[in-house]
C-alpha cells in the first residue's frame, strides 16, 4: 500500500514536469540559500578565527598608559608577570622613533621596537631571511637589528641586507634578519619597523619603560585566573590608579567573535527559512489544484475501497516527495553556490553533514506541514460529490 | 438462503434551505444471490440515490440495510470502505478509468486496497481481463481503447475482488446501441455464471434484459415485475 502510494505520487509528479518543477523551485531556492549562507558564514568565521588564532589565541595583550609618576613597566615588573603561573613567556615592547642611517641614506622617524626572542618564537613565519633575535642577543645586549620589508626595499634595493651596518640613534647595528611582509589580518604592520633586542633598547634608545607586553599562556582554559593575577601585579605597579593600563585576552576576542558570527549565521538562515515557508505555500497551492483536478480519481478510489487514511497518505507522500526532491536540488545548488562564492571571495569552506541534515529535515517538515491540509481535504471528499463532479 | 441484499423501509431525505426533500420513501428491496435486477426509472426518480445507498457510498436517513449479513447503518467510514472494496463492484456510466494507468493497472486498483500481494494481484487481474475478452489489451491505456473495451475494463475492475454484487450505474449510457447490447450480453453471461448484478438504467430496452425489473418513481419503488426466464 505504502509502495503503491509512492509509485502513484511519482507518476503524478513526473506527469506534470513543468508544474512540479515550478512548485519545487521555492523549496530549491530556500534550501539552497540556507546551505549557501550557513556554509559561507561558517567558512568566513573559521578563516578569520584561524587568522586571529595564528596571531595568538593564547595571548594576553597588555598596553601601558601609565601614570605621571610611572610611564611604563620596569624590567622587574615584567619579570614578576613572567613568574605568574601558567605564563609560558612574555614579549615586552619598547618603542621609540628615530632616524636610521645607511651609508648616505637617511630615513627619519622610523619606529624602533625592542623585543625579545619570545616574540619571534611565537610566529616562526615572521622571518623572511637571516635569523631572529635570540636569547644571546638579549643577554649581551647585542647591537643587532631585524628590519621590515619596506625598509629593505628602501635601503637595500637589489642588495642582501644581512650583515650590513646601519646607524640607529647614532649607534651602529648589524642587520641579522629581515621580516616577512605583514599578512592581511595582522594588527599593526611590521613593514616599516626595525626590531632590536629589548635589553639593548633599554640601554641605547633612551627609553626606560616597557610600553606594552604580550603574555603567552600555557593553558588557555586558565586564562581568566591568569589575567586576574597579572592585573594584581599591574595594579600594585601603578598604585591602583584607574585607567593606567589596558589588558585583553585574545581568547575572549576570538570567542566573542565566534559567538557573534554564529548568531549572524542563525539570523541569515532564519531569513532564508522564510523563503522555505513561501515554497511550502507553493506546494500547498499546487496540491490543492491537484486535488481539484483529481476529484473524480479520489471519488473512484473511495468507491473501490480506499479509506480516508489511504487517500490522505497518498497526497501527503506526494507533497513530501515534492519538498524532499526540491530539498535535494537545493542542497546541490546551495553547495555549488557556496563553493563558487567561496572561491570568489577566497575563503575555504566545508559543507557539513549537519547543515545538510538540517536543510533536508526542514524541507521534509515543510512537505508534511503544508501537505497535510490538502491531503486532509482530499481524504474528506464525499465520494458521491466526487463522482458526480465529472 | 439469506438474500445478499435486503432493504427495509429505507428513507433518504435531503435538508435544503426551504425544507426536507424526500428522495427515497420506504424502499423495500431484496436481492438474492445470482439475481440480475434492473432498477428502472426516469431521471430525478431517486435511482442514483438508491444506487449510492446500495453501494455504501451514502447512508440512508432511516431504515434497515443488510448486505451479506452485515448491517450497513452501524458501520463507520473505515468499515464502509472495506465493504465497498470486498462486497460491491462498481461500474459507472463513464467508466471512470484512471487515464494514466494501463488496463491491467486499472483492474489491479481495488486489489491494492485489499492489500493483496503484487504477484497475486497481477495474476488475478490478468485472469479477469481474459474473461471479459481483453487478454490482448492489458497494457493499453484507456484512451487507446474503444468505449466498449473501456467498459469491459471497468467491468473487470468491478469483478476482480469477487464482490457479492456488481452494481452498474447506466452501464450503457455512454455507448452506442450495438456496443451497449454487447455489454448487456456480457452481463447476462456473467449472471449465468452466478454473479449477482444490480443495474440502474432509464432505458427500458436495456432493463428488460435482466431477470427482474424494479420500477422507481418519485422515490417510491412502485412495482416489481418478474420476467419469465429460463434458468
Amino acid at each position: 500500500m505504502f509502495l503503491e502510494s509512492i509509485r502513484m505520487s511519482w507518476m503524478n509528479i513526473t506527469k506534470n514536469k513543468l508544474r512540479s518543477f515550478l512548485t519545487m523551485l521555492g523549496i530549491v531556492i530556500g534550501v539552497a540559500s540556507i546551505i549557501a549562507l550557513i556554509t559561507l558564514v561558517r567558512g568566513a568565521t573559521d578563516n578569520i578565527s584561524a587568522e586571529v588564532t595564528k596571531l595568538g589565541g593564547n595571548k594576553i595583550f597588555i598596553n601601558i598608559i601609565g601614570t605621571p609618576l610611572k610611564q611604563g613597566l620596569s624590567r622587574d615588573d615584567a619579570e614578576a608577570i613572567k613568574a605568574v603561573g601558567n605564563v609560558g613567556g612574555i614579549s615586552p615592547t619598547i618603542s621609540g622613533k628615530t632616524a636610521i642611517v645607511y651609508k648616505d641614506n637617511v630615513i627619519e622617524n622610523v619606529s624602533i621596537q625592542g623585543k625579545n626572542e619570545v616574540y619571534f618564537k611565537a610566529d616562526p613565519e615572521l622571518i623572511r631571511s637571516g635569523r631572529a633575535i635570540n636569547m644571546l642577543d638579549l643577554e649581551h645586549e647585542s647591537r643587532v637589528a631585524v628590519i621590515g620589508s619596506n625598509l629593505v626595499n628602501d635601503l637595500f634595493f637589489g642588495k642582501n641586507p644581512i650583515g650590513e651596518k646601519i646607524l640607529i640613534n647614532g649607534i651602529t647595528y648589524t642587520i641579522v634578519g629581515t621580516l616577512e611582509a605583514s599578512r592581511r589580518f595582522s594588527m599593526g604592520s611590521t613593514n616599516d619597523v626595525v626590531i632590536i633586542p629589548y635589553t639593548t633598547a633599554l640601554q641605547s634608545l633612551g627609553v626606560k619603560n616597557i610600553s606594552s607586553l604580550d603574555v603567552y599562556l600555557e593553558d588557555t582554559n586558565l586564562a581568566d585566573e591568569t589575567v586576574e593575577k597579572i592585573k594584581g601585579i599591574l595594579n600594585r605597579a601603578f598604585n591602583y590608579k584607574e585607567d593606567s593600563y589596558t589588558i585583553f585576552n585574545m581568547g575572549d576576542i576570538i570567542e566573542s567573535f565566534q559567538s557573534i558570527m554564529s548568531m549572524m549565521s542563525l539570523l541569515l538562515a532564519g531569513i532564508a527559512a522564510i523563503s522555505l515557508i513561501v515554497g511550502g505555500i507553493g506546494i500547498m497551492n499546487m496540491m490543492l489544484v491537484t486535488i481539484t483536478e483529481r476529484t473524480m480519481e479520489i471519488g473512484l478510489r473511495k468507491a473501490l475501497g480506499a479509506t480516508p487514511y489511504t487517500i490522505c497518505l497518498q497526497f501527503l507522500i506526494e507533497s513530501i516527495f515534492l519538498s524532499v526532491i526540491g530539498g535535494l536540488f537545493g542542497l546541490l545548488f546551495g553547495a555549488l553556490l557556496a563553493y563558487v562564492l567561496a572561491a570568489f571571495i577566497g575563503i575555504e569552506i566545508s559543507i557539513l553533514f549537519s547543515t545538510n541534515a538540517l536543510a533536508m529535515g526542514f524541507s521534509a517538515a515543510v512537505g508534511i506541514i503544508f501537505g497535510y491540509m490538502p491531503a486532509k481535504k482530499a481524504s474528506c471528499l464525499n465520494p458521491i460529490d466526487a463522482l458526480r463532479s465529472l | 438462503m439469506k438474500p445478499v441484499l435486503s432493504m427495509r423501509n429505507i428513507c433518504k431525505s435531503y435538508f435544503t434551505g426551504t425544507g426536507e426533500l424526500k428522495v427515497l420513501k420506504n424502499v423495500n428491496l431484496i436481492v438474492e444471490k445470482g439475481d440480475f435486477l434492473s432498477i428502472l426509472g426516469p431521471s430525478g426518480s431517486g435511482k442514483t440515490t438508491l444506487m449510492n445507498i446500495i453501494g455504501c457510498l451514502d447512508t440512508p436517513t432511516s431504515g434497515e440495510y443488510i448486505l451479506s449479513g452485515r448491517n450497513i447503518l452501524d458501520m463507520d467510514e473505515f468499515e464502509l470502505a472495506s465493504v465497498r472494496n470486498r462486497e460491491i463492484g462498481f461500474i459507472f456510466q463513464n467508466f471512470c478509468l484512471l487515464p494514466r494507468l494501463t488496463a491491467l493497472q486499472n483492474v489491479e486498483l481495488p486489489l491494492i486496497y485489499s492489500s493483496m500481494p503484487f504477484s497475486e494481484r497481477k495474476r488475478k487481474a490478468m485472469e479477469i481481463l481474459e474473461r471479459v475478452g481483453l487478454g490482448d489489451k492489458m497494457n493499453s491505456l484507456p484512451n487507446q481503447l474503444s468505449g466498449g473495451q473501456q467498459q469491459r475494463v471497468a467491468i473487470a475492475r468491478a469483478m476482480v475482488t469477487n464482490p457479492s454484487i456488481l452494481l452498474a450505474d447506466e452501464p450503457t449510457g455512454a455507448l452506442d446501441q450495438r456496443t451497449g447490447n454487447q455489454i448487456v450480453s456480457l452481463f447476462e453471461e456473467l449472471n449465468r455464471d452466478g454473479i449477482t448484478i444490480v443495474m440502474i438504467t432509464h432505458d427500458r430496452n436495456i432493463a428488460v434484459r435482466a431477470r427482474r425489473i424494479v420500477h422507481i418513481l418519485d422515490g417510491i419503488v412502485s412495482e416489481q415485475e418478474l420476467k419469465p426466464f429460463v434458468s
